[in-house]
């Protein structure tokens, strides 16, 4: 006996759930490729533009069996692969433009002709067209014992659109996995991969193929603002968390059924349309992503500017320091904070300097210790340097090269030997000291 | 409309195939062999033989030791497909350019290119901007369609030959925040090898390995490629090539804003290739050290300038010509063709 809450999900959402699933992995795994071309327009285009070709062939063969239906959609996927090439060649656009051009044209043209069909009482909606109709997947006889599950009719049961997806799924995986390398190399670099005996342009069009055949089978289901979202959101939240081509893959499929399950459970709870409210998840975990990554991220980047900045901080104080230490010179810590301006960050890294031994008050003066010593000579070694070579190799004159070499110092070692002196005279020390 | 206008001449000259062997005009024909050239006849200038511009086509001298003790070619002709009735030109060639003319969108950029390359050397490919060198390298790898001409690589067809030639393209040609470590670019050289369909195995990996530590990578293998410098980005793309194990390689700019320590490794990579007896085609900027890293050069604007060894033929009266701005004419014409074609 089957609970009746396991009784209302399977007769309710098993069916639309998994054609979630199977939508959202399908466009997610193509969807990779699509990004790092940086065609992602193409599934929008793509996918509007299907629908004068499903229109036209319902208008046409006066029935909605499912393989007139798909014969239409794949023409018009074909048809606007073409259109964007040529618009881009003969209008002398850019791809983008093109892409937007030939679907929202083709879209009109499939709204206009469906408006028509529905004046001769035709039942298609141009609702569904959007968010798809998953909600008409239920499962009217789902079985009320689990022993029901290895009858042999239950197969005919699950409804067309479950198979076509779940066969698209598993040929988008098996095209990936199969030619994973030569996707990889004709998106990469399209000039080798043709010196190495891969055609870029079949690759393309392959990819193109697929991307219609999942983008079509998709479509019915769950419209196609799902199937544009899931073909960049998963991929480009997954570019964000990884620099390998197959962890960005493996982790998009990870974030297209995470998608399609929370999206799936927040539209059963709010009780909005599931396709729309999953689009909108997968919006949402890219801009969390955004913000969030660790390598990535607003934040990570926020915080390796910091870091930046507080090293930048102590390495002035330790310059600073060296310089007067040159000159047997001493300071105390107001008069250095007011040489170098005060803020918060300067205070921090005496601070800092100080438990780290790097720098020590005697008789309320700061002085270098040993190691503060050598770091401080490594910096002004930098700094020098970099005057020298501003100087010398890039003919800056000698007054108005501090600045820079002041920004570079903390940034890159020219470690140029040989130099002894910088342009004002000054002793560059030597390495290690 | 306009697009059905022809011009018969220009037409003849950018768009024709080249014509049977019968309708070789003398001039092209007068390489027969090496002793009916005056001395200096394997260079070539515009205003000395305007009609061809043959190259040395003395095969295998090892580099610079050989140049003034040249071997003339051999007197017989291995077969050919198409060049086998072209006495200039050498089956030994690693590459045989032949009466090439590449045009983008109907304008023309190279105009009838004769060169035939001299195994065993480091030529560098000197020119103004669009002077067409980028062109004339993806032209002969079949990467951007020939309007007219042949090439081959000794002898044989690109398609036959091309598990011998490696590449080096552009460093701005790709986008170098794609997700791939050092290493996978390396191992896209092997790619061929591999084959279709298969993954890329540890032996292969290797192999890439191995070509990234000859330039000096190996420690970066696992980087991603943005979170390289320009220098070290060239110098993975270097070893994709090598990682090709070819006998030809063209490289275009690969001395292009690097820094001292890459020039340095690549041109200790070059002469290596030389001593294993490879020839490699570069495009190069950088007049400077024309004379010091190559053994051969050929200066182009639109067409071949003058080509040969580096001490004969890279002389500053060859240089005010590929400089000096008198193939203007040239390019205005260039400009003449596409608009017409157009029909603007």
């Amino acid at each position: 006996m089957i609970p009746e809450l396991i009784q209302t999900f399977l007769t309710l959402d098993l069916f639309p759930l998994l054609g979630a699933i199977f939508a959202s992995l399908s466009c997610g795994l193509l969807g990779n490729f699509l990004v790092l071309r940086k065609q992602s327009l193409m599934g929008d285009a793509i996918s509007h533009a299907v629908l004068p070709g499903l229109v036209l062939a319902f208008l046409i063969t006066q029935d909605r069996s499912p393989i007139h239906m798909f014969i239409g959609a794949a023409v018009s996927a074909l048809v606007t692969v073409i259109l964007v090439e040529v618009i881009k060649r003969l209008g002398k656009v850019e791809p983008g433009a093109a892409m937007g051009v030939v679907f929202s044209v083709l879209f009109a043209l499939g709204v206009f002709l469906l408006e028509n069909a529905n004046a001769r009482g035709v039942d298609l909606d141009a609702n569904c067209v959007l968010h798809g109709n998953l909600q008409i997947l239920f499962w009217t006889t789902s079985p009320t014992e689990w022993s029901h599950f290895l009858s042999e009719n239950i197969r005919s049961e699950v409804p067309r659109q479950i198979w076509t997806l779940l066969a698209t799924t598993i040929a988008v995986i098996i095209f990936i996995t199969v030619f994973f390398k030569e996707l990889r190399i004709a998106s990469f670099d399209a000039g080798i991969a043709t010196v190495q005996g891969i055609n870029a342009g079949v690759m393309h069009m392959a990819l193109m193929t697929f991307v219609a055949i999942a983008a079509v089978a998709s479509f019915e289901a769950v419209g196609s603002i799902l199937v544009i979202a899931m073909l960049i959101c998963p991929a480009a939240t997954a570019r964000l968390l990884t620099d390998r081509l197959i962890t960005q893959i493996l982790v998009s499929a990870i974030i297209a059924l995470l998608t399609a399950i929370g999206g799936y459970a927040l539209a059963s709870w709010m009780g909005v349309n599931a396709a729309g409210m999953m689009a909108s998840t997968a919006g949402a975990i890219l801009v969390v992503v955004m913000i969030g990554s660790p390598s990535h991220g607003v934040i990570a980047k926020a915080r390796n500017q910091r870091k930046l900045g507080n090293l930048v901080a102590l390495e002035d104080i330790l310059g600073a320091l060296y310089r007067l230490a040159e000159t047997e010179e001493h300071t105390t810590r107001e008069q250095l904070i007011a040489t170098l301006g005060s803020s918060k960050r300067t205070h921090k890294a005496i601070d800092r300097a100080l438990t780290h031994k790097l720098i020590k008050v005697v008789n309320t003066q700061l002085q270098l210790t040993q190691t503060g010593l050598a770091q401080g000579a490594g910096i002004i070694r930098k700094h020098r340097q970099w005057e020298g070579y501003l100087v010398e190799q890039v003919g800056i004159s000698p007054d108005h090269v501090h600045e820079t070499a002041e920004q570079l110092e903390h940034l890159i070692d020219p470690d140029l030997p040989n130099q002894h002196t910088d342009p004002h005279g000054k002793p560059i020390p030597p390495k290690n000291s | 409309m306009s697009t059905t206008i022809r011009f018969p001449i220009l037409d003849r000259l950018l768009f024709a195939s080249p014509g049977p062997p019968g309708e070789v005009p003398n001039e092209v024909r007068r390489r027969g062999s090496s002793s009916a050239c005056p001395s200096p006849s394997h260079i070539n200038t515009i205003s000395k033989t305007p009609s061809v511009c043959c190259a040395d086509t003395s095969p295998g001298g090892p580099g610079e030791a050989s140049l003034s003790t040249r071997t003339p070619p051999p007197a017989v002709y291995s077969p050919r497909s198409t060049l086998d009735a072209r006495p200039e030109h050498s089956a030994d060639s690693p590459v045989s350019i032949h009466a090439m003319t590449v045009a983008y969108a109907r304008k023309p950029v190279l105009w009838d290119v004769d060169y035939d390359a001299p195994s065993n050397a480091l030529i560098a490919i000197v020119g103004p901007n669009g002077a067409g060198k980028s062109t004339m390298i993806k032209a002969c790898l079949g990467l951007i369609p020939r309007a007219a001409g042949t090439v081959e690589f000794w002898g044989q067809s690109y398609k036959q030959a091309r598990s011998r030639i490696g590449y080096v393209p552009q460093r701005e040609s790709v986008d170098w925040d794609f997700p791939v470590s050092a290493l996978d670019v390396v191992c896209m050289g092997r790619y061929r090898k591999i084959g279709w369909c298969r993954p890329v195995t540890k032996f292969h990996k290797l192999a890439a390995m191995e070509a990234l530590e000859r330039v000096g990578m190996a420690d970066f293998a696992k980087r991603q490629i943005s979170q390289l410098s320009g220098g070290q980005q060239q110098r993975v793309f270097l070893a994709r090539a090598l990682t090709q194990e070819a006998d030809l390689y063209f490289m275009d700019e690969p001395f292009a804003g690097v820094d001292a320590a890459t020039e340095r490794a690549i041109i200790d990579v070059l002469r290596e290739l030389r001593t294993n007896g490879k020839t490699v085609i570069v495009v190069h900027h950088d007049l400077q050290t024309v004379p010091e890293y190559f053994d051969h050069v050929l200066l182009l604007n639109m067409r071949i300038v003058a080509s040969g060894p580096v001490g004969e033929v890279f002389t500053a009266d060859n240089l005010q010509k590929t400089y000096g701005g008198r193939l203007t004419l040239l390019a205005e014409a260039a400009e003449a063709v596409a608009r017409a074609a157009k029909g603007n």
